[in-house]
């Protein structure tokens, strides 16, 4: 996709939240969506079962406005967390500019975390992108539940984290971590668009 | 004088994009003090570092030349001293004493605004400088136009070298700044803390610099390290609440009335965080900070490549249209288009200079707007130039008569044919005049030239010698090399014909050379073996020797017979066998007089219309009774023949040594 177009003046990011089912992608954007000025914000777009599950896609559409000439978009999407979408979550990954991969801080979902992360690792190099270069950041949401039920952010890293990711611990429901996590990945982002030249496609 | 400071130097000077151009150039005049840009006039605003670049000239300046005389001084200092020399009736010896300096930096020239007289003398000094050919590299806070009241004369001075500006280090650049500040004076902060300071849109170095030392201060009193928070709170008390705004987001105008507010601090807890509304607020204004340092990029690049061009001599009003729009640009598709036409212009400029050395230069070559007509003076130059001889066309090597004796030299020629330029090169054939060589020359020359896209020249060394001096002497020698240059092939009859032509031998080195390494085929042919040849440098005579030398000797009788035969059937005559025997053994020397024997003896029977027999040709050119012709060993023919066939002595050549009555010569003359 079209990261920097000087043609029409044009920024445009793709930021995906990817994670397996219930780790919290949906929260993040709410939260977001919540904290957003309306006059910045589109419509959200959640197409959701009647049980809450993403059936294909949120899709938050963020207008930063014009910097230094150039009117600024930030599309926030996520997956559908369950096994059986994967045809979805290539679509959506289609032309990302950066991954934010929320995992899930349970014990119990470990399996379930790394699982998704393998999932992606093999989606993101069906399109030919290498992760290893690839803007990622991760975050442990969830971290606001009792300490017995969860692994630090520590323990996470050493589980997920072998690449060495930038990471955050995370409470989607209240905040917390969000928006560190979207700066993070935005400043990737851009600084791999710096890296790489205009990145005009 | 104020003596350099010995810490302002490059290596300590943090680069960044807001200052790359002034020490680029500033890099380039310490290399080369006085050929580069001069004068230099640099201006930035306070605590930009200009004292730290013009002492760090000095400094290098001093280095890539240690016998260099480098002079900083302030401009008040240079008046003080001015005042000082006057009052004391030195003023013409002040005056002189610049003319050995090789480098003059004068700090702070805005100054002198109003002090007309001032001017003067500054003018005074820049053309003394100029004159001796040493640098002078001013520093002020403000353009030469905005200094009031400045002598139009130093305008232009200033304008007829380089005038850059340093700007507001970018958040890198302070953080680099920091760091390595942090690091001299062997204090230790969290990276979180650097960028808090960084973050805080201070523009002076000065100040940044301050920021520091008050956290520096700040830690020395406290127990634990300080974190970025307490970092951000120590300097907001101290910062001037103009420069408390972030001033990142240009023309976002977030609705919440906490707006582009100065960044938070990282909430260091984020189990339990202060959720405030301004979080998008926050987030908004470094993204865009982000955002506005990538977009604005360009302009660093541009004017990057605007210094690196202008210094190589390039027009660049292209480029420098482009930071006249206020609009951001693609740097990379304009930067690209632009050197794309550089390097046209380099490779038509350098194929011109090849054709004609007096083309390069041109002013056409150094406008990237103005590829086209480069081209087309190209496409001019091109036109002009005729190619060299080429081989004649009635010599065809199929026509060669081979025998025994020759059988070497063609063997050589047809391997030649077979892989030009790799199997013998140069190829080089020797014999005595009449052997055959011109002809066997050309007839590789014309083979050669029958390949597409070849260009064969073939002539005699004598020509090439004449060829040469007529360049000489029109003084296109550029463009007569550029003709041999350009050709696939070189063969050049009679080489021994250079002896002593040392120009031409000297050209024909160098083309030896060129055409050698790019394997092109040379043949040579001579009277005598490459190391007999007389007056030919040994440099050029080793080389003909370099490939395969061979000889090609007088033609033997088969050949001669096989010459005669040939000619007689040309000229629509029957070929009588006795007639050709006869002919070939009369002591022509050359293959030339064989044929104008054949020519005379058949012109003549024609005229009397008898029939060409031998008796017929041994009456004309012996003068005795025609009677049969004996064909055997021992036959002896009296007379020479001249190469137009006739007669010319009385010399009696024996042939056979049948006894010793035979073996005398007599010379009648």
């Amino acid at each position: 996709m079209s990261l920097v177009n000087f043609t029409t003046r044009e920024i445009t990011c793709k930021i995906v939240y990817y994670g397996p089912g219930r780790s919290g992608k949906t929260s993040n954007l709410q939260y977001i969506y919540g904290r957003v000025p309306e006059s910045r914000r589109g419509r959200m777009v959640s197409l959701a079962t009647q049980t809450d599950r993403t059936l294909f896609f949120d899709f938050l559409p963020l207008d930063l406005g014009v910097i230094s000439g150039f009117t600024t978009r930030f599309q926030l999407y996520t997956v559908p967390g369950q096994v059986y979408y994967n045809a979805t979550r290539k679509l959506v990954l289609q032309g990302a500019d950066g991954v934010v991969f929320v995992a899930d801080s349970q014990a119990r979902r470990l399996e379930d975390n790394v699982e998704s992360l393998q999932n992606m690792q093999a989606n993101l190099l069906a399109q030919g992108v290498d992760v290893r270069g690839f803007p990622l950041v991760l975050q442990y949401n969830k971290q606001d539940l009792p300490s017995d039920l969860i692994l630090t952010p520590s323990d996470l890293d050493d589980a997920l984290n072998f690449r060495g990711y930038r990471s955050f611990p995370g409470d989607a429901l209240r905040g917390a971590g969000v928006f560190e996590t979207l700066k993070a990945i935005s400043e990737l982002v851009l600084k791999r668009l710096a890296a790489t030249g205009s990145g005009a496609a | 004088m104020t003596r350099l400071n010995p810490r302002y130097r490059f290596d300590s000077y943090v680069v960044g994009s807001a200052n790359r151009l002034a020490v680029t150039a500033a890099r380039a005049v310490a290399e080369s003090p006085g050929s580069v840009y001069n004068p230099l006039f640099v201006y930035a605003g306070s605590g930009l570092g200009k004292t730290h670049l013009l002492m760090a000239i000095g400094h290098h300046a001093m280095e890539v030349n240690p016998q260099i005389s480098v002079e900083y001084l302030t401009l008040d200092e240079f008046i003080e001293a001015f005042h000082a020399a006057i009052a004391s009736g030195q003023g013409e010896a002040y005056r002189h004493r610049y003319s050995d300096v090789g480098v003059l930096l004068v700090d702070d020239v805005q100054f002198l605004t109003h002090r007309r007289e001032m001017q003067a003398e500054l003018l005074r000094l820049t053309n003394t400088m100029l004159a001796s050919g040493g640098q002078i590299v001013l520093s002020s806070d403000r353009p030469p136009n905005d200094i009031e009241a400045l002598d139009e004369r130093l305008l232009q001075r200033f304008a007829g070298g380089l005038v850059i500006d340093i700007s507001a280090p970018d958040y890198e650049t302070r953080v680099a700044i920091l760091n390595r500040q942090a690091e001299e004076r062997k204090a230790r902060f969290d990276p979180s803390v650097i960028e808090a300071v960084a973050s805080f849109p201070i523009a002076s170095i000065r100040e940044l610099i301050g920021a520091l030392n008050r956290l520096i201060a700040y830690q020395a009193v406290s127990e634990a390290p300080i974190t970025s928070q307490q970092a951000r709170a120590v300097l907001a008390k101290s910062m001037p609440s103009t420069v408390r705004v972030a001033p990142q987001v240009v023309a976002a105008e977030p609705a919440s009335p906490a707006g582009a507010a100065a960044p938070e601090a990282p909430r260091e807890t984020t189990t339990h965080p202060t959720l405030t509304s301004d979080e998008f607020g926050a987030f908004l204004s470094e993204i865009s900070s982000a955002v506005a340092r990538q977009v604005e990029a360009w302009r660093g690049r541009v004017a990057e490549a605007i210094l690196r061009w202008q210094g190589e001599g390039y027009h660049t009003e292209r480029l420098e249209r482009l930071l006249e729009g206020e609009a951001p640009v693609d740097p990379d598709a304009a930067l690209q288009d632009y050197e794309e036409d550089i390097a046209q212009l380099r490779q038509l400029e350098a194929e011109a200079q090849e054709l004609d050395a007096q083309a390069g230069g041109l002013p056409v070559f150094r406008d990237p707007n103005r590829v086209e007509e480069a081209r087309a003076e190209v496409n001019r130059i091109r036109e002009g130039l005729s190619p060299p001889p080429g081989p004649a066309p009635i010599w065809r090597v199929e026509e060669f008569v081979s025998s025994v004796t020759n059988v070497e030299a063609i063997t050589a020629a047809r391997a030649v044919l077979e892989d030009p330029g790799h199997r013998y090169n140069p190829l080089v054939v020797y014999g005595p005049v009449g052997a055959g060589k011109t002809h066997l020359l050309n007839g590789i020359g014309n083979v050669l030239a029958e390949a597409s896209g070849s260009l064969v020249a073939c002539l005699r060394a004598q020509d090439f010698v004449e060829d040469l001096i007529r360049a000489i002497d029109r003084d296109r020698v550029a463009w007569w090399r550029a003709r041999y240059r350009r050709i696939t092939a070189l063969l050049l009859d009679d080489v021994q014909d250079l002896g002593g032509k040392d120009r031409t031998q000297e050209e024909l080195f160098w083309l030896y050379n060129q055409l050698l390494e790019s394997g092109r085929q040379m043949v040579f042919t001579s009277a005598v073996p490459p190391a007999e040849l007389e007056g030919v440098e040994p440099r050029l005579r080793t080389r003909l020797e370099a490939g395969l030398v061979v000889e090609l000797p007088s033609p033997d009788r088969e050949v001669r017979e096989a010459i005669v035969t040939r000619n007689l059937r040309e000229r629509g005559h029957e070929v009588d066998p006795e007639l050709a025997a006869y002919l070939a053994s009369r002591p022509v020397e050359t293959v030339r007089g064989l044929q104008e024997l054949v020519q005379r003896v058949l012109g003549a029977a024609e005229m009397e219309q008898a029939p060409a027999s031998v008796g017929f040709a041994r009456q004309l050119l012996e003068g005795s009774p025609a009677g049969p012709f004996r064909r055997s060993s021992g036959m002896r023919t009296s007379g020479l023949l001249s190469p137009t066939g006739s007669l010319r002595s009385r010399e009696k050549i024996v042939w056979d040594w049948p006894d010793i009555a035979d073996r005398l010569i007599e010379d009648p003359r």
